[in-house]
């Protein structure tokens, strides 16, 4: 299985909401939903408070419950990736997926009736490109890459960066790192 | 402090605020299907334990109602459904992992082996519907198997119909991700409830003074036994990680405390246990058909509050989210 990541600076994103905009825009998301979102994430008491900017989605979980408890197996890794996709054609809308996922990085729904959710561009990334988020971050925070490569830039900044994922107590081994 | 923001809209319907995916149609469908297994099983029960004098309307007719209470539950299943046409998904794969899978699967052994039980008690239980079945060759032939067959397809129904009752609770319980669901004793109690149910259903419809009382006993020990089981969940739930006491939090002194403790224990429980023993004890004959109408109650109440309560569990939240209101806040500029 290759293992993708994508690796965020948190300490250099300020929060623009582009990646939002090119995910939209890429993936022809339909009006009012979003396959991605920011968090702005304050914590301490005034005046010494810390604000952390996360920009958020599926975290294509190399454990993923979300494929797990699919009853018709629509749910499913891409190409012996961790790559989570939806096949339209096998989705019953049932939503069991939407329950499954611990993150609330929920999925979302098609007004056609089945479950839509961030792809990781996976139809960039088969042409050697990064997602369509990574590639509009104006700050460059946003890194994208093979964990299964020891050169790579996720790998180096894993290796030499404090990190972390969210609430990796849920078991599900999320591929979606945080620079803290 | 700590504040986890939305800076951009996320704005899915179906999860923000919190998740709520799933409604009535649901919660029905779990409440018919345990229903049916406890259908299923009490008639199979009746037959293997030769209780035909003693109960003949749950020996003889109670079974032709599975079909009928399944049906009604997988209708209002199907209308949850949003990609209705792709529904046929369900059996052009198994999925081991998946509950629903199994639920799909076991589904569809269940309505074939329930029509072999309503043949095997048809002649006896329904003698005009079964002079029909007789007039087709192969109908008289399938239903005279079925007869001579009675106490082994009763003894095979039995496995299928727990199966049933049971998966409604794993079905919820494998979502490790709802806090509130994630227990292993809720596939036990969902099936107690069923069981329970049909036993009221029972008391109920049931015309024989011997076969009220059979069945009244029998309710009383479920209701007792699903007191226990509620108590064990809750005590998981209370000894669990931060997730699964947060989730506890909504059903003691959050959203759905009236809903779980009025409602489902009060209504759906105490109280009919108590016409209950009245009721045995000679002392209280009045109320009577009061009991097993709050059993049936309480057994949606159940289905609904565990459907909700689950739902709104989680392991992440945004302690605020947008809200347009508060744009309402800024001073007026011309």
């Amino acid at each position: 299985m290759t293992t993708y990541a994508m690796v965020i600076d948190t300490r250099t994103c300020i929060g623009c909401g582009d990646c939002v905009v090119a995910c939209k825009t890429e993936n022809k998301v339909p009006d009012g939903l979003n396959r991605d979102w920011v968090v702005e994430a304050t914590s301490g008491t005034y005046p010494n408070l810390k604000t952390e900017f996360r920009s958020e989605r599926c975290n294509h979980c190399s454990n993923a419950t979300c494929v797990t408890l699919c009853p018709t197996g629509a749910s499913h890794h891409w190409n012996d990736t961790n790559i989570v996709l939806v096949d339209a054609e096998k989705c019953t809308g049932c939503k069991a997926c939407i329950a499954a996922c611990p993150y609330d990085a929920r999925l979302v729904m098609h007004p056609d009736g089945y479950i839509d959710k961030c792809t990781f561009c996976h139809h960039r990334v088969d042409k050697g490109l990064d997602p369509a988020c990574v590639s509009s971050c104006p700050t460059r925070c946003m890194h994208f890459g093979s964990l299964d490569d020891p050169h790579s830039k996720v790998n180096h900044l894993l290796k030499t960066r404090e990190h972390k994922v969210l609430v990796p107590e849920t078991g599900n081994d999320p591929n979606v790192y945080y620079l803290i | 402090m700590s504040e986890e923001l939305l800076v951009t809209a996320r704005s899915n319907a179906l999860i923000d605020p919190s998740l709520h995916i799933w409604t009535w149609e649901v919660a029905m469908y779990l409440f018919m299907g345990g229903l049916t297994a406890g259908i299923m099983v009490f008639a199979a029960l009746m037959t293997v334990r030769d209780k035909d004098q003693v109960a003949p309307f749950a020996t003889t007719r109670l079974a032709l109602l599975a079909p009928i209470v399944l049906s009604i539950g997988m209708t209002t299943l199907f209308l949850d459904l949003e990609h209705k046409l792709f529904v046929y998904r369900f059996y052009t794969s198994f999925q081991i992992t998946s509950p629903m899978s199994w639920g799909a699967w076991i589904l569809i052994v269940v309505y074939p082996i329930s029509v072999l039980q309503i043949l095997s008690t048809v002649r006896t239980g329904y003698p005009s519907f079964a002079a029909t079945i007789d007039r087709l060759v192969i109908g008289r032939l399938i239903t005279d198997w079925c007869e001579r067959n009675r106490r082994k397809i009763a003894f095979s129904v039995i496995p299928f119909a727990v199966a049933l009752g049971i998966y409604t609770g794993i079905l919820l319980s494998a979502f490790g991700a709802r806090p509130f669901w994630n227990s292993g004793v809720l596939g036990l109690l969902f099936l107690v409830s069923g069981l329970s149910t049909a036993a009221a259903l029972v008391v109920l419809i049931a015309r024989q003074k011997s076969e009220k009382e059979l069945f009244t006993g029998l309710d009383l020990v479920l209701i007792f036994a699903e007191i226990a089981l509620v108590a064990l969940s809750l005590i998981s739930l209370a000894s669990g990680s931060g997730q699964h006491i947060d989730a506890l939090q909504s059903v003691m002194g959050g959203a759905y405390t009236f809903e779980f403790w009025v409602l489902f224990v009060g209504i759906g429980l105490l109280i009919p246990a108590l016409l209950e023993i009245l009721e045995m004890a000679g002392i209280s004959k009045s109320l009577a058909m009061l009991a097993p109408v709050l059993v049936l109650i309480g057994g949606y109440a159940l289905r609904q509050v565990v459907l909700d309560a689950g739902q709104e569990s989680t392991w992440t939240n945004y302690a605020t989210q947008y809200n347009s209101e508060l744009l309402q806040r800024l001073p007026e500029t011309d």
